[in-house]
């Protein structure tokens, strides 16, 4: 079964509106090159994920936090540890799908979007796109292949956001062994 | 006189891409130094998978007579290895420091390749402040110094 919540370690703390500001000008700035919502979208992700591969070591080595048995055991530390430490939200796990290879995170805050509101020319942005970006490097680094997206969002008029994780495979035995064949 | 004598890092396709020496005696020439961390690198992944324990995660300490080998290898692949002098406790705290010290100046440093040789400077003084600070550590954990206290002397 998965840990217990267990203290999260204390980073050095920033300004939570700089973040967000910085954030939010991030998204324009990508808005203006590339002219074209699914393409920021993708762009967002593509940073999340460069991201996600270098702080998943941040992670690991200030939590201490060992190997996970399980997807089921990683989705609830990405949920109660790590989004915690990083943004200081939590998630909740829910929704698993019946061969557990799918499951749902639904957090009820997003410091991304703190002071967003969309306009209705920019409904295909996926405003947060960054963060499955994050989930994803930073799985893939333990060797779980997840696809990470949101499902709902806030900023669209749904009452929480809701990122859906999919397990896509799960290296754990070969690695590091892998055959340079 | 140094208690660590050189640390080394491995990435997970078992290349060196990081060594120091912090004790001049004890220092290996280059090519022993890329030698060792991929021989290192095969013999842990072999070990593991010869390991009758289930779940085994490879080697974490080599005695030899004259240093201690102690290995920690994160989840994601990276070994840090630390060759110290035998007996001296303590060590894998001073690993997982290491490895926060990792992650803090190396993988954010923007210019940093991952999984490329590590030249960043900022690394390179905070591991040597850590190395430093090392016997304060193990003032800090009183029993474990005391055990110790015969052995060193």
């Amino acid at each position: 079964m998965p840990p217990g919540p267990r203290p999260v370690p204390q980073l050095e703390q920033i300004n939570a509106e700089i973040f967000t500001l910085t954030y939010g000008s991030i998204v324009r700035q990508l808005i203006a090159d590339f002219e074209d919502l699914d393409e920021v979208n993708k762009q967002l992700e593509k940073m999340g994920y460069n991201i996600g591969v270098r702080l998943v070591d941040e992670f690991l080595a200030k939590s201490k936090q060992g190997r996970c048995s399980s997807f089921r055991e990683a989705a609830e530390v990405v949920a109660r540890q790590a989004l915690p430490m990083f943004l200081n939200v939590s998630a909740a796990v829910t929704n698993w799908s019946a061969d557990g290879t799918e499951c749902s995170l639904v957090l009820t805050d997003n410091p991304l979007a703190d002071f967003v509101e969309l306009p209705d020319e920019y409904r295909s942005l996926r405003y947060s796109n960054l963060l499955p970006g994050v989930i994803r490097g930073g799985l893939e680094m333990v060797n779980m292949e997840v696809d990470c997206r949101f499902v709902q969002d806030m900023l669209k008029g749904a009452d929480c956001y809701e990122l859906r994780l999919r397990l896509k495979e799960h290296k754990d035995e070969q690695y590091p062994f892998k055959d340079d064949d | 006189m140094s208690l660590i004598y050189s640390l080394y890092v491995i990435n997970k396709s078992g290349g060196l891409i990081y060594s120091r020496d912090f004790e001049p005696s004890a220092k290996l020439d280059l090519n022993d130094t890329l030698r060792l961390a991929s021989i290192w690198h095969s013999l842990h992944a072999i070990a593991s998978q010869l390991s009758p324990a289930p779940g085994c995660g490879g080697i974490e300490l080599l005695q030899a007579e004259s240093f201690d080998l102690h290995c920690l290898q994160a989840p994601t692949g990276t070994k840090f290895l630390l060759m110290v002098e035998p007996q001296c406790p303590q060590v894998t705290a001073l690993l997982g420091r290491i490895y926060e010290l990792y992650s803090d100046f190396v993988m954010k440093n923007p210019f940093y390749e991952v999984e490329q040789v590590i030249k960043c400077e900022l690394f390179d003084e905070a591991v040597d402040l850590a190395v430093k600070r090392y016997p304060l550590m193990l003032l800090a954990a009183p029993q474990q110094a005391l055990v110790l206290g015969p052995l060193g002397a």
